[in-house]
């Protein structure tokens, strides 16, 4: 029978036992995690604090997945290394795990960059887990000062979900925008006035100075009095497990089309891997959800012996913001759609005849349509682009398309 | 398994099975009280111009994407058939970021609304192929494809 350990309890990690049992029915699956719960979509911890989710309700895939799936999990317990020679995994328990498979799903940590006097913050966190979220739920009152450093999907997540929690609730960010990784001028400038009706001070391309207690010292001369530090600076591939076992890791660790590291029977899924963004033509970190559970599966399927591919991989992401849904997808290279309104905005992207990524900022309805066309590569030419570009439907993708899809299975 | 199909040109435009669809899975037992004069939420939608007309719901793909990304885990398999647990989606909208086919739409609470088959309603099989004047929209099996 074989011996399969996954490191890691989030998405990719219970992804990888869905894709092992789809092949395996019987290997035997251990689980390490760090969490004491695990199997939960870390973006619905704002959701959370928020009140729009529970612990209940947050269960990725069911509070018996484990169970159903003849997994052993390891809660609480930390992977310390990995002897790739040996095919073994030592725990901070002190217990030793053998695999003939292993895939590493360590996430990303949060980053945080230094500031003078940080230490002296009177309560200072990130906002990454569940145990994050259950903290700020603990401490913060309709007296607390929230500052949030980071105005990226973490950062304002946060905002949202601490607004009706909290007294007042400030994002700075050194960037000129909000989410400056993924959203251009307009798009963030729609966002900003949206935050800010709706009670989220924003100060940008400002930081932190230095900390003096309760008081931050911005970068522009102003100070900040604050209660609870939020550091949402974002995010770093956690990459040191596989690089101490001999692996080397880039930003992420490399992974191949079927999510195969460079150590022999070691694959890897999730935020920390970097692997081929079929938007931009080259490896990259791509870091959301959905790409973690297609990762974890197709790492899961391969391991147990099967052969999947994951060849369509790109930055993704849908969020909303007090009613704004805004989303974005795949790589901004040429701009060659844009519409902008007060309450919203379209940008679609393309190069060498194919769409490469967008931004959508308000009517975000059939979005998916233009992520299809990324992950398809459909020729522009083939389809009525210009109609396609003001109103996402089937129409414009001709009707071979559509007896296609809508006449057979798919 | 048994799905959805339309044969676009057997389509009317006649937006009969948006009308169904909102009636279904309104929980209503009489369809002028459900939907007089208020906003209807239909699964299925016709889309097109005047020569052109189709109606557009879930595919309930083999290996659905949606499923695959919903972060929160509301939108699940149930022998085949994409379903979702409006109780457990918080209304991200990442299935409409992800669906090829424009087929999962908010509905009014903002939680996240699509096709079920009818298999969740008081109906028991699609309401839409049922009422479809001109056979149009079926539901059957017309086997599987890799």
């Amino acid at each position: 029978m074989k011996r399969y350990v996954i490191i890691g309890g989030s998405i990719a990690g219970v992804s990888c036992v869905e894709g092992i049992r789809s092949v395996d029915p019987d290997g035997e699956i251990t689980l390490v995690t760090a969490e004491a719960v695990s199997n939960y979509g870390r973006p619905l911890i704002s959701y959370y604090l928020e009140g729009k989710t529970d612990t209940t309700h947050m269960s990725w895939r069911g509070a018996d997945f484990y169970e159903r799936n003849r997994v052993t999990v390891l809660h609480e317990t930390q992977a310390v290394s990995v002897d790739a020679q040996g095919h073994t995994v030592s725990l901070d328990s002190g217990a030793t795990l053998a695999y003939d498979a292993l895939c590493v799903c360590t996430g990303s940590a949060p980053a945080c960059p230094k500031f003078e006097g940080l230490e002296t913050a009177p309560h200072r966190q990130f906002f990454t887990t569940l145990t994050d979220a259950k903290a700020l739920e603990q401490t913060v009152t309709k007296q607390t000062r929230v500052l949030i450093i980071g105005a990226g999907f973490i950062g304002l997540k946060c905002a949202e979900g601490l607004r009706d929690r909290a007294g007042s609730v400030t994002v700075c960010d050194l960037a000129d925008h909000a989410m400056s990784a993924s959203l251009d001028a307009d798009s963030a400038s729609i966002l900003e006035r949206h935050l800010a009706k709706n009670g989220v001070r924003l100060l940008l391309g400002n930081t932190v100075e230095r900390f003096d207690g309760g008081t931050a010292h911005m970068k522009n001369g102003e100070t900040v009095e604050f209660d609870v530090l939020v550091i949402a600076v974002g995010v770093r591939p956690e990459t040191a497990l596989f690089a101490a076992a001999g692996g080397t890791a880039g930003r992420g660790i490399p992974v191949d089309g079927h999510l195969k590291t460079t150590l022999p029977d070691i694959w890897a899924a999730g935020d920390c891997t970097e692997s081929f963004d079929l938007s931009a033509g080259s490896p990259g970190v791509l870091a959301v959800l959905p790409m973690a559970a297609l990762q974890g599966e197709c790492a899961g399927v391969n391991m147990a012996g099967g052969s999947k591919t994951f060849d369509t991989g790109m930055k993704l992401n849908s969020i909303g913001f007090f009613g704004l849904h805004i989303m974005s997808a795949g790589t901004y290279t040429d701009l060659v759609y844009s519409e902008t309104t007060e309450t919203g905005c379209k940008k679609l992207f393309a190069r060498d005849g194919v769409l490469t990524g967008f931004i959508l900022a308000g009517n975000v309805a059939r979005a998916g349509i233009y992520t299809a066309l990324i992950r398809e590569r459909t020729p522009l030419d083939t389809i009525d682009f210009e109609a396609i570009s003001r109103d996402p439907t089937l129409l414009p993708l001709g009707r071979a398309y559509r007896t296609q899809k809508l006449g057979g299975a798919v | 398994m048994k799905r959805v199909y339309v044969n676009e040109q057997w389509c009317l435009g006649c937006h009969l099975c948006e009308y169904n669809c909102a009636f279904a899975n309104s929980g209503a037992r009489d369809m002028v009280e459900a939907l007089k004069g208020r906003p209807i939420f239909p699964r299925i939608r016709v889309e097109g111009a005047d020569a052109v007309t189709y109606a557009v719901s879930c595919r309930h793909c083999a290996d659905p994407l949606c499923v695959k990304g919903c972060i929160s885990g509301a939108l699940h398999l149930e022998n085949g058939a994409v379903c979702i647990d409006r109780d457990k989606c918080v209304g991200c909208l990442t299935c409409v970021l992800l669906c090829p086919y424009g087929a999962v739409q908010p509905g009014p609470d903002g939680a996240a609304m699509k096709c079920e088959l009818c298999l969740h309603n008081s109906c028991g099989a699609p309401a839409c192929a049922a009422g479809c004047p001109n056979g149009a929209i079926v539901y059957e099996e017309r086997g599987e494809t890799a």
